[in-house]
């Protein structure tokens, strides 16, 4: 127990020390807020243009989607679309076996380190987001464009399970991108492909109901569903009730399923360093 | 050995180093080009579900994305060097080296990697575009194909200005380069629909701050035969591409500005 | 005509602090602070055509600083330079097509291409004469053994390799004037002995002015005749090297190996540094008790099996004088 303890308090110490170091780009914060702010103000025109001559009912509603687009760039961080770059240099300089040099599980070791680099990424860039489009732009008199509150406090708290397991599942994937950095020994080919994938998979590029209905069953139950799509849906009481919930149990499943197998492969990845001397 | 010839021969030299590894090039291009066919399923997938959008049909849609795409590729494929200025030259000290050399940074810049690996963008623009001129019944004349390469040829010179203007940024702070996305890859979202879409005064900003509509709407428009539904002339439409040549040139001047100051300072 | 004329320069940099710990870091998202540097404080010397100069001095001393202003990549606060009759900042282009830059660290070839590409493609961007091109080159590669290297790619080299060709090419346009920042580090003993001759020859034979910075006083030795010291931003020391050894420490060594267990020597003017079994060593000052005195005092009542008597080591030399300076590390 005192040992399990003992870990817990080094991964502690690991994620707080990454998480201050990220902290200090403040610029890179505030340039990511900018970017992402038009990225936002795009899509929500070019909605406001496709719903304009549009039938009324639809998958979303235009807040609904508003609002996925404005959540989907506020917690754009949550996109593992590159392989850590603290592993992507350790397998370029040729250090990663080192790694296994500490007293630590290195899958968990990397996750504790993954999810304060997400994490660290995110908190600010959310948070500058948050500000304007849910209490700046409704100021400003285009509240129809603002980021609405969850429907009820329910939604709400759900949306934040949601988010929470969503980091969670961003690291389990992230570390299956390391992997295939230190295997291939080169983050270009992962990089590019996870890239778009992810974008489309998850919601961000397209929200996941525009799809066409051949491809939605698919696109529902796989897991970067749960980076975006289940979670901004709860947010804006698309998915309620016992959608809701069945969703956070899908991401729970799939959380569950990809450490398994990261942790799985990572450990005969390693193991295959060690005898290669790699 | 002028400028342009020293150009060629980094060029060479750039093509001969990416081709010491055929296999593993060829691996890259294949994945950058389904990598970057994602971004047209979304747009696929858009108006599958909502049909047109103001007006403007998925194929009238494809050939404003084609041009932009085309544009912005050319760039992407030469401009790397100011692509990647923050990290691999301020941040390292390796720019010391760049101004220990007897000849223009910006040439130098130019010539040190030609990123062929991202040229499906302007594979896939170039084929959305053949098939979507079938849709729309394009006039392809002279004066249409003419007009097309002005057009691009315009936007390759925003483009470029725009990166220059990213990497001059890196030297007063290495960190918030990504600004600059939001107007490359911005830009080409951006401009991938047509400008009636947006508010006025973002049709404003496109138009007179970074003109990116200058060398993608207003010259689509008039190759797709329509008239501008925001009133501006035909001829405007035509010339309107200059833009993007004034543009580089602001942003030439600026990166001098840039030099000056890393100078002073130091690394 | 002095070469380089280098008038009471001085160079102030601006750095940025962080703060320690969590409410340091948050601090640090809105506000910066800063400390002001003053790695240059009006440094002044001339250099003649064909000179080879040393430039030493600890960590942060300002010579990087000084040799990137000398270059042209870096404008000074106040203060003038002129080299070969051009402002090195003010006219950059004309400047460094004349001079040739080494740094021990970075390479300037093309590190994919093979090492005779990145030759051409330096012609290229020196704009030299093809005839004049191609004796350079081959004189390099012969005075440096270069003919095995040529095919292969830059990062394919060993350290020692790649900077026989890094000062080949530095030399490829024929500069009169050549930079070496640390050329020798990192590389093993017969990499650094090549190099010391070849920097040698292009002084002594070719003419070339060379400005050498380094930390391995044993490249001093070998190369330079005139030395400066700087520390904290001010030059402490310009002088022929001897000279300045001279100065700083005037003991010797004396080593002897006796026939039977050493014994404790008590002689006046020299010091017992450590014995150990059979040997001894000595320090002692030659001007208080001469080197034949000293023998002669230790062998007329001992038996000496060997006896040999050595200069200080120069990294103590050096050491010494930036400690009577108080110019240690910055």
């Amino acid at each position: 127990m005192a040992a399990v303890a003992g870990s817990l308090r080094s991964y502690r110490s690991v994620f707080a020390a990454r998480f201050m170091l990220m902290l200090q780009y403040r610029a890179a914060a505030a340039a990511g807020f900018v970017t992402q702010c038009w990225w936002g103000i795009i899509k929500v025109m070019v909605f406001a243009a496709f719903y304009h001559g549009a039938a009324a009912r639809q998958p979303l509603s235009f807040q609904q989607t508003v609002a996925y687009v404005w959540l989907g760039q506020a917690f754009l961080m949550l996109m593992p679309w590159w392989g850590d770059p603290e592993i992507t240099e350790m397998v370029r300089s040729g250090n990663v076996s080192y790694e296994r040099l500490r007293p630590l599980d290195t899958y968990f070791f990397w996750y504790a380190r993954a999810l304060a680099w997400i994490s660290a990424r995110m908190v600010p860039r959310a948070a500058l987001m948050f500000a304007m489009v849910a209490l700046l732009v409704p100021l400003v008199g285009l509240r129809q464009w603002g980021l609405a509150p969850p429907p009820s406090p329910r939604a709400a708290a759900l949306f934040v399970a949601g988010l929470l397991m969503a980091v969670l599942l961003s690291g389990a994937i992230l570390m299956l991108i390391n992997l295939l950095v230190v295997v291939l020994v080169s983050d270009r080919g992962p990089s590019l492909l996870a890239t778009q994938t992810v974008t489309l998979l998850s919601g961000i590029l397209v929200p996941l109901p525009f799809f066409p209905g051949w491809m939605r069953t698919f696109l529902f139950l796989q897991p970067c569903a749960g980076l975006a799509d289940i979670p901004f849906r709860i947010y804006s009481g698309n998915l309620a009730g016992r959608l809701a919930l069945a969703g956070l149990v899908q991401m729970a499943v799939w959380i569950t399923a990809l450490i398994a197998i990261g942790r799985r492969l990572t450990e005969r990845v390693m193991s295959r360093l060690e005898v290669q001397g790699g | 050995m002028n400028g342009i010839r020293l150009y060629w021969r980094f060029l060479a030299a750039s093509v001969r180093a990416q081709m010491q590894f055929p296999g593993s090039f060829l691996m890259l291009l294949i994945s950058q080009a389904l990598a970057t066919s994602g971004e047209f399923v979304g747009i696929w997938a858009l108006f599958r579900h909502f049909g047109q959008i103001k007006g403007w049909t998925f194929p009238e849609v494809a050939v404003f994305y084609a041009v932009i795409n085309m544009s912005f590729s050319i760039t992407e494929v030469t401009a790397r060097g100011f692509d990647i200025f923050g990290p691999q030259f301020v941040k390292t000290g390796n720019f010391d080296r760049l101004l220990l050399r007897p000849r223009s940074t910006p040439l130098q810049l130019l010539g040190h990697e030609c990123r062929l690996t991202r040229f499906d963008r302007f594979l896939q623009g170039a084929v959305v575009l053949v098939v979507a001129a079938q849709f729309v019944h394009l006039d392809l004349g002279v004066a249409t194909i003419a007009l097309l390469l002005a057009t691009i040829a315009g936007g390759v010179a925003l483009f470029a200005g725009i990166m220059i203007l990213q990497a001059t940024l890196s030297f007063w702070t290495i960190e918030s380069l990504e600004v600059a996305n939001t107007l490359t890859y911005g830009g080409v979202e951006a401009s991938q629909y047509p400008l009636d879409v947006y508010v006025p005064w973002f049709r404003k900003f496109l138009i007179f701050v970074v003109p990116l509509a200058c060398v993608g709407y207003f010259p689509v428009v008039r190759i797709l035969g329509h008239h501008d539904s925001l009133g501006a002339p035909a001829w405007l439409c035509s010339v309107s591409s200059l833009m993007g040549f004034l543009f580089l040139a602001v942003a030439l001047r600026v990166w001098r500005i840039g030099i000056r100051h890393y100078c002073s300072t130091g690394s | 005509m002095p070469q380089i004329r280098v008038e009471n320069l001085s160079k102030t940099y601006r750095v940025s602090e962080r703060r320690p710990g969590a409410w340091g870091a948050v601090q640090g998202l809105f506000a910066r602070r800063y400390r002001l540097v003053h790695a240059l404080k009006h440094i002044s010397f001339s250099l003649e055509r064909g000179e080879l100069l040393g430039f030493i001095g600890p960590n942060g001393a300002g010579k990087s600083t000084t040799i990137k202003i000398l270059s042209g990549i870096l404008e000074p606060l106040s203060g003038r330079c002129e080299i070969d009759g051009l402002t090195p900042w003010r006219d950059r282009i004309r400047h460094v097509a004349r001079i040739g830059v080494v740094f021990g660290q970075r390479t300037q070839l093309w590190w994919d291409l093979p090492v005779i590409d990145g030759f051409d493609l330096l012609r290229d961007i020196y704009r030299v004469p093809d005839s004049e091109y191609r004796r350079t080159r081959d004189e390099m590669i012969g005075l440096m053994r270069l003919e095995r290297l040529l095919e292969q790619p830059v990062r394919q080299l060993s350290l020692g390799q790649r900077m026989r060709c890094e000062i080949a090419a530095a030399m490829l346009h024929r500069p009169a004037l050549l930079f070496l920042d640390e050329p020798t580090i990192g590389l093993d003993a017969p990499s650094k002995l090549a190099v010391r001759e070849f920097v040698k020859t292009l002084n002594r034979k070719q003419g070339v002015t060379v400005i050498l910075t380094t930390h391995d006083m044993h490249d001093i030795e070998a190369l330079a005749e005139r030395v400066i010291v700087i520390g904290n931003g001010v030059i402490l020391a310009d002088k022929p090297f001897a000279l300045l050894r001279a100065e700083v420490l005037t003991e010797r060594r004396l080593f002897a190996d006796f026939v039977g267990a050493a014994p404790a020597l008590e002689i006046p003017g020299a010091v017992v540094r450590s014995r150990d079994g059979n040997s001894i060593e000595l320090s002692f000052d030659p001007a208080i008790i001469s080197v034949p005195r000293l023998i002669e005092s230790i062998s007329s009542t001992y038996e000496l099996a060997d006896v040999h008597v050595e200069q200080p080591q120069i990294e103590e030399v050096i050491a010494r004088f930036y400690d009577l300076h108080g110019a240690s590390e910055a």
